[in-house]
């Protein structure tokens, strides 16, 4: 009886999961865009930066790539989360909310579902690596590894802040206050060094994304920071708390 | 045995009772209406036995499960076509119905065959690889409905099946209502405020206003409570005392020329009281509605509360009615 239980609620989590998956096959425009945009970063961007900025060791294309990495996987799980506000305002999610399906099985298959979506993404970025001559290949498991734990917790929170919300109008808000400070404090584009006033370092160590970059970084170009069980033991009890806040709100939504 | 039974089932919003100590009883196979202008409180008895909303006090058990004990057993036992749309735009019709399955734990065996089984009930089988987004309001009301037969709940809830659908879609609607109905076995329970289609489709019908069941019977029954048929005959000097003694006659009023009869089956008896009316000059039957069983209950109701302001156009109607007497 138990056992057939926690069955159906794995099959409910696939099926979600399997839903999502669909549908980004079926949004190619969605996927284009997500690539686009870091690849802007990384050449425009970079080039650009890189023609004036002098780092002692390294090129600054290279240097950035794990952030924009890392924010490729910021925007596109947190968008991803808060993209069922738009489910629930075209009444998609009603007919899955009454299913004999517990919503905490709905809500990781949908973490599963925006989790593949951004590795997906990710994965097609990684093909550039050869560009950037600096990038250790055989740190790119890890830092997959790092990127993924990295967007459960972003997921997680895009679809707490998601039941939150009545409308699409949030979004602006969210993008302003919570995705942009996210991505500018987390060392993705400079260098945590003495160089910075003490306020931006101390805000920089507070976001849990810096370690999520150093982590990457680490992985990729042998730069770090913070040591690996620091970057790694933060993000894990990132996600797990994100997981946890966004399995409750999620379960009462509505 | 009845597949559904609630008892003094209530629903409070605040101080705003939606829904006031309703009893039901319904039976396996039949196709039950609940009838009753907007805001009778018909959706939210409904969504009370789909677990979607909690009771504020009473019970009721669908397939012998509790609905507040048991929520999720009731879950896997029924199926529902909500008010709105809710159909997954960016998948085809196939996908939508493959995603129902595998929520409700199909297994993958039984899938296509269920699957290909509802399509071809609701003769969707050659669109069912196109995104529903592409498909007209009836069509996506008929996936719907297979959707919600595709796990082979005990009871199927339709919340306003045919609401902004033309009277031909509509019609349509209908009879694939009662040809599930019957291939699936499957009790039906539907809402609507279309009187004459509830009266055409459905084996009972329980009418709802103000949160309160205020008449449950077959709509056979009902309009058979409101005394009969309304024949009106133009004439000059009318037989009254022959006619008042035939015995499907109840009731006869003349004056003016104007020959008012309220009798039983008028479209039996018709010929006959013809024969016994010289020089008649025109005729009419008025049948019964389920209307005019909703009018006149309601009709009493408005008039002890008429301070209150009623909005919906039912009580418009009745009360204009009303006026015209």
């Amino acid at each position: 009886m138990n056992e057939n239980r926690l069955q159906k609620e794995l099959m409910g989590v696939l099926a979600v999961w399997w839903r999502e998956f669909k549908v980004f096959q079926r949004e190619k425009s969605r996927i284009v865009s997500s690539i686009v945009q870091p690849i802007m970063w990384l050449f425009i961007f970079g080039t650009g930066i890189g023609a004036t900025v002098n780092m002692s060791s390294i090129n600054y294309q290279d240097y950035i790539y794990p952030g924009v990495l890392t924010m490729s996987v910021l925007f596109g799980s947190v968008f991803f989360g808060l993209y069922i506000v738009w489910d629930r305002k075209l009444d998609v999610l009603k007919a899955v909310l009454v299913a004999p399906v517990s919503r905490i099985s709905i809500f990781l298959g949908k973490v599963l579902g925006g989790c593949t979506d951004v590795m997906l993404q990710i994965a097609v970025l990684f093909l550039f690596s050869f560009l950037f001559p600096a990038v250790n290949v055989w740190g790119i498991p890890q830092a997959l590894l790092l990127l993924f734990i990295t967007s459960v917790a972003l997921v997680s929170m895009g679809l707490a802040l998601g039941s939150l919300l009545e409308s699409l109008e949030g979004f602006q808000v969210i993008s302003a206050f919570l995705v942009f400070p996210l991505f500018f404090l987390s060392g993705a584009l400079f260098p945590i060094d003495d160089k910075l006033p003490a306020w931006l370092t101390g805000l920089v160590k507070l976001n849990p994304l810096t370690y999520a970059v150093d982590g990457v970084r680490g992985a990729l170009l042998n730069i770090n920071v913070f040591p690996f069980y620091l970057d790694f033991g933060v993000i894990v009890i990132f996600a797990a708390i994100m997981l946890l806040l966004g399995s409750v709100l999620f379960s009462r939504m509505k | 045995m009845a597949i559904i039974e609630t008892r003094k089932l209530t629903k409070s919003y605040g101080s705003i009772q939606a829904v006031r100590g309703v009893d039901l009883s319904i039976e396996k196979g039949e196709i039950f209406g609940l009838l009753g202008p907007n805001g009778a409180g018909k959706t939210t008895t409904i969504g009370m036995l789909c677990t979607i909303i909690r009771p504020t006090s009473g019970s009721a058990s669908i397939a012998g499960y509790d609905i507040v004990q048991r929520p999720s057993a009731v879950r896997s036992k029924v199926g529902i076509v909500f008010q709105d749309p809710t159909l997954d735009t960016i998948l085809t019709g196939y996908e939508n119905l493959e995603l129902h399955a595998r929520l409700y734990g199909i297994t993958s065996a039984l899938r296509k065959k269920r699957i290909s089984e509802m399509l071809q009930l609701v003769d969707l089988t050659d669109r069912r690889n196109d995104l529903t987004r592409t498909y007209s309001g009836g069509m996506r009301r008929r996936l719907e409905m297979a959707r919600g037969l595709l796990h082979r709940p005990a009871a199927l809830f339709l919340d306003e099946p045919t609401l902004g659908l033309d009277p031909q879609t509509r019609a349509r609607i209908w009879d694939y209502i009662r040809k599930m109905a019957r291939k699936e076995q499957t009790t039906v329970i539907l809402t609507t405020h279309y009187m004459e289609e509830a009266d055409q489709v459905c084996d009972r019908v329980g009418i709802i206003d103000h949160g309160q069941i205020i008449a449950l019977n077959a709509p056979g029954n009902l309009k058979e409570s409101m005394g009969g048929d309304l024949v009106i005959i133009r004439t000059k000097e009318p037989p009254l005392v022959k006619i008042k003694a035939l015995p499907y006659v109840r009731e006869v009023k003349f004056n003016d020329g104007v020959l008012e009869i309220t009798m039983k089956d008028a479209h039996l008896h018709l010929s006959g009281l013809l024969f016994m009316i010289p020089g008649v000059e025109c005729v009419e039957i008025r049948v019964p509605t389920l209307s005019d069983v909703f009018i006149k209950l309601t009709g009493h109701d408005i008039r002890d509360d008429s301070a209150e302001d009623s909005g919906s156009w039912i009580d418009s109607v009745a009360r204009y009615r009303q006026k015209g007497k």
